[in-house]
């Protein structure tokens, strides 16, 4: 099963909270529901996708911040958790007569070495920094916890090392967060991932609460350090236009299920799901004459609820192609040719 | 277009632009990197602690109840060691009881002590707040009071922080159903009447101390309605510090910094050591800060309804509570306790306010 190919490989990942509905009863709330993807080393796989729809949930739950409902994650050819669901060559899930799952062997790996591999940038600069610890100490807890320096000495060029490769005055190190600006807050968090030399990182909306000038140099940070270190990325954002820039593969979400996955050019030129259309149609253009000729497809309605989830594809209720059979059954996702990967019952 | 002899275009007479032939090629050449550096100021690193220092200085208020509280302490540790006059002595003249040196006004002396000055020209020490009732030194038991009240205030607050800091932790750690129990015990005491359950709890207390204690010598020193005293706001005033506690723990939980040490790796024990605990420590520190004065003023009320301190040991309740008798001959007997209980009340509140100021987060400009 694990594929020397890829470094991460997640297989329909399910992370379901308990939502309290009554006395003493709970129904489930599927923020990601039978996600499937893969990234290979060095590589950005963009993830992208309207609020609420998961796309955090993914990134938290593949580093087990969350203990996943089912599923199964690989890294680097190792099992770290697999829920022991199986499923057949159409992705469905295998029951046996009563209706129950049948389970094969589940593991739970000690996450502790894999979180030096496995790293992730949070999304608000100002929260995910704690206000008493100098960036000193922020970028060397980790260095600290899996006790990869052997001195003071030691551990203080590292870190400088480290903001040096960052862009920040490694003068600064003993500051503490509340100097500096929300660029530069990034820059610190982005620092104490990296410390542990990991190979994949989740980035999860690292860009979306900077301006847009300081977006840039973010964004081009992130390219330059995969070159310099080849890490991987999931670069989780909602700019289309940031996602297509910085990733190689884009992959959209509409209400915790995967709806298309493709090569970043091939997204943006050939979106076969109608959600991804729409998606596109909405970025805006710098160009009012190119604007004017585009179309825009504006979708009706709102996101349904979570809880309510519609039957079948979780998109029909206000796809303009919905037909009886996407009611009836999620559609498969499929190849469609040169990995370009859609779950759309339209050809 | 076209040009200025300096080399800068020139502006259309009708264009709203800047007219850039004021300037010369000279100032738009690129900074040198000895430029771009100056560009790079940050003031001086400051500290969370130092910060709110810095802030809790320029507070006028702040910084002139601190200075009363530290003087008052002062007061209260060294002034004992001059004054020749004990808290339950009875003014002596020559080795016999001086019955002429009951409700002396301030700095007047008795007529034996007068007349003993006279005959030896000794000069005896005066009596700077007169004289009570019962001829004993009012300067002398007012310190004392305020030492007593001084005491149970600081030791009821620390035994009230240790309670609730470690029950809230505890309780917002373990969450569920453990939470849920301990925060519904903490709702029923919180529900039960104070006053008397103070009351009865130190009446109650007393009985039972009385033989627990006879045999230590520190603690029989100290009194048994002290140390009831003690236990009953220990025993009572926890709860809000707990609640307190566990609201910002659950509060700082959320913050995505601990999500952070969480991805890296960091140990539970770690988390709560480097992370949660300094986060919520300042908040915790001002709500002491504002117990004392509250813990103060109980002592002050009980010693006034007679079950506080016991006699001859003064607190500046049980002072108030005593001037009372004569409070139409000698006013100024009640008037000193209470101007030291208003002083401490008042300067421990505008402290801790000064230091919410300073320290609490959320009111930062």
């Amino acid at each position: 099963m694990a594929n020397n190919e890829y470094l991460v490989q997640v297989e329909h990942l399910k992370e379901y909270f308990p939502v309290r509905a009554g006395f003493g009863r709970t129904i489930p709330l599927k923020a990601v529901d039978n996600v499937s993807f893969s990234i290979r080393p060095g590589e950005t796989l963009g993830l992208v996708g309207e609020s609420g729809c998961g796309k955090t949930t993914v990134g938290r739950t593949l580093l087990q911040l969350y203990k996943p409902t089912g599923g199964r994650i690989i890294f680097d050819g190792q099992v770290i958790y697999d829920s022991g669901e199986q499923y057949d060559e159409n992705g469905r899930l295998k029951v046996d007569a009563n209706g129950k799952p049948i389970l094969g062997k589940k593991v739970q790996a000690d996450m502790l070495p894999y979180r030096k591999q496995m790293q992730m940038v949070f999304q608000d600069p100002y929260s995910s920094l704690n206000p008493r610890m100098t960036v000193e100490d922020i970028i060397g807890e980790p260095l600290d916890v899996h006790k990869l320096c052997k001195n003071k000495k030691e551990r203080r060029e590292r870190v400088m090392e480290l903001m040096e490769l960052v862009g920040l005055n490694a003068e600064h190190a003993m500051r503490y967060p509340h100097e500096f600006s929300g660029g530069q807050r990034q820059r610190i968090g982005i620092a104490r991932a990296l410390a542990v030399n990991p190979k994949f990182i989740v980035c999860d909306e690292p860009v979306s609460a900077l301006d847009v000038s300081i977006q840039a140099q973010v964004v081009n940070m992130f390219e330059d350090l995969q070159k310099k270190l080849g890490v991987a990325y999931l670069f989780i954002a909602h700019d289309l236009l940031v996602v297509h820039h910085i990733s190689d593969r884009i992959a959209v979400m509409y209400l915790g299920k995967m709806m298309e996955l493709a090569d970043a050019d091939e997204l943006n030129d050939n979106p076969i799901h109608p959600y991804t259309q729409s998606l596109l149609s909405a970025v805006p253009i710098p160009d009012p004459k190119t604007a004017r000729a585009s179309q825009r497809i504006v979708l009706e309605g709102d996101v349904p609820s979570p809880l309510h989830m519609p039957s079948g594809c979780p998109f029909r209720t206000r796809c303009r192609y919905a037909t009886e059979q996407c009611a009836k059954e999620m559609p498969p996702f499929t190849d469609r040719g040169n990995g370009h990967f859609v779950a759309c019952w339209n050809k | 277009m076209t040009y200025a002899e300096n080399g800068m275009p020139q502006k259309n007479p009708l264009s709203a632009q800047i007219d850039l032939s004021k300037f010369s090629t000279v100032d738009f050449t690129p900074a040198t990197e000895e430029e771009k550096k100056q560009q790079e100021v940050m003031g001086e690193s400051v500290s969370f602690f130092k910060d709110g220092c810095r802030r809790l200085m320029k507070n006028k208020l702040a910084v002139g109840s601190l200075i009363v509280l530290v003087l008052l302490v002062l007061t209260i540790i060294f002034v004992p060691m001059f004054v020749p006059y004990g808290y339950e002595e009875i003014i002596q003249v020559d080795g016999r009881r001086d019955k002429t040196a009951a409700n002396l006004t301030p700095f007047q002396w008795s007529e034996r002590e007068s007349q003993y000055m006279e005959e030896t020209g000794e000069k005896l020490f005066p009596h700077i707040l007169g004289t009570d009732n019962m001829g004993r030194d009012y300067f002398i038991r007012v310190v004392y009071g305020t030492r007593v009240s001084l005491a149970v205030g600081l030791v009821a607050s620390v035994m009230v922080l240790i309670i609730g800091l470690l029950y809230g932790s505890i309780a917002a750690w373990c969450g569920g159903t453990v939470d849920l129990i301990m925060m519904r015990l903490v709702d029923i005491i919180y529900s039960l009447p104070d006053t008397l359950l103070i009351i009865l709890l130190s009446v109650v207390l007393q009985e039972t101390l009385d033989p627990l204690i006879s045999g230590v010598s520190f603690l029989k020193d100290l009194g048994t309605n002290m140390i009831a005293l003690f236990i009953v706001f220990a025993l009572l005033y926890w709860v809000s510090m707990a609640r307190l506690v566990r609201g910002q723990i659950l509060t700082i939980k959320q913050n995505e910094y601990v999500l952070a040490a969480r991805t890296i790796g960091t140990p539970s024990g770690r988390i709560l050591r480097k992370h949660i605990l300094p986060n919520c420590l300042s908040v915790i520190f001002i709500s002491v800060a504002l117990q004392i004065p509250s813990a103060i003023f109980t002592e002050s009320y009980l010693s006034f309804l007679g079950i506080g301190v016991k006699v001859p040991m003064p607190s500046l309740g049980s002072l108030a509570n005593e001037a009372r008798d004569g409070l139409s001959s000698y006013p100024l007997k009640l008037v000193f306790p209470a101007v030291v209980i208003c002083l401490i009340v008042l300067a421990f509140n505008l402290l801790g306010d000064g230091l919410r100021d300073a320290f609490d987060p959320k009111l930062k400009r």
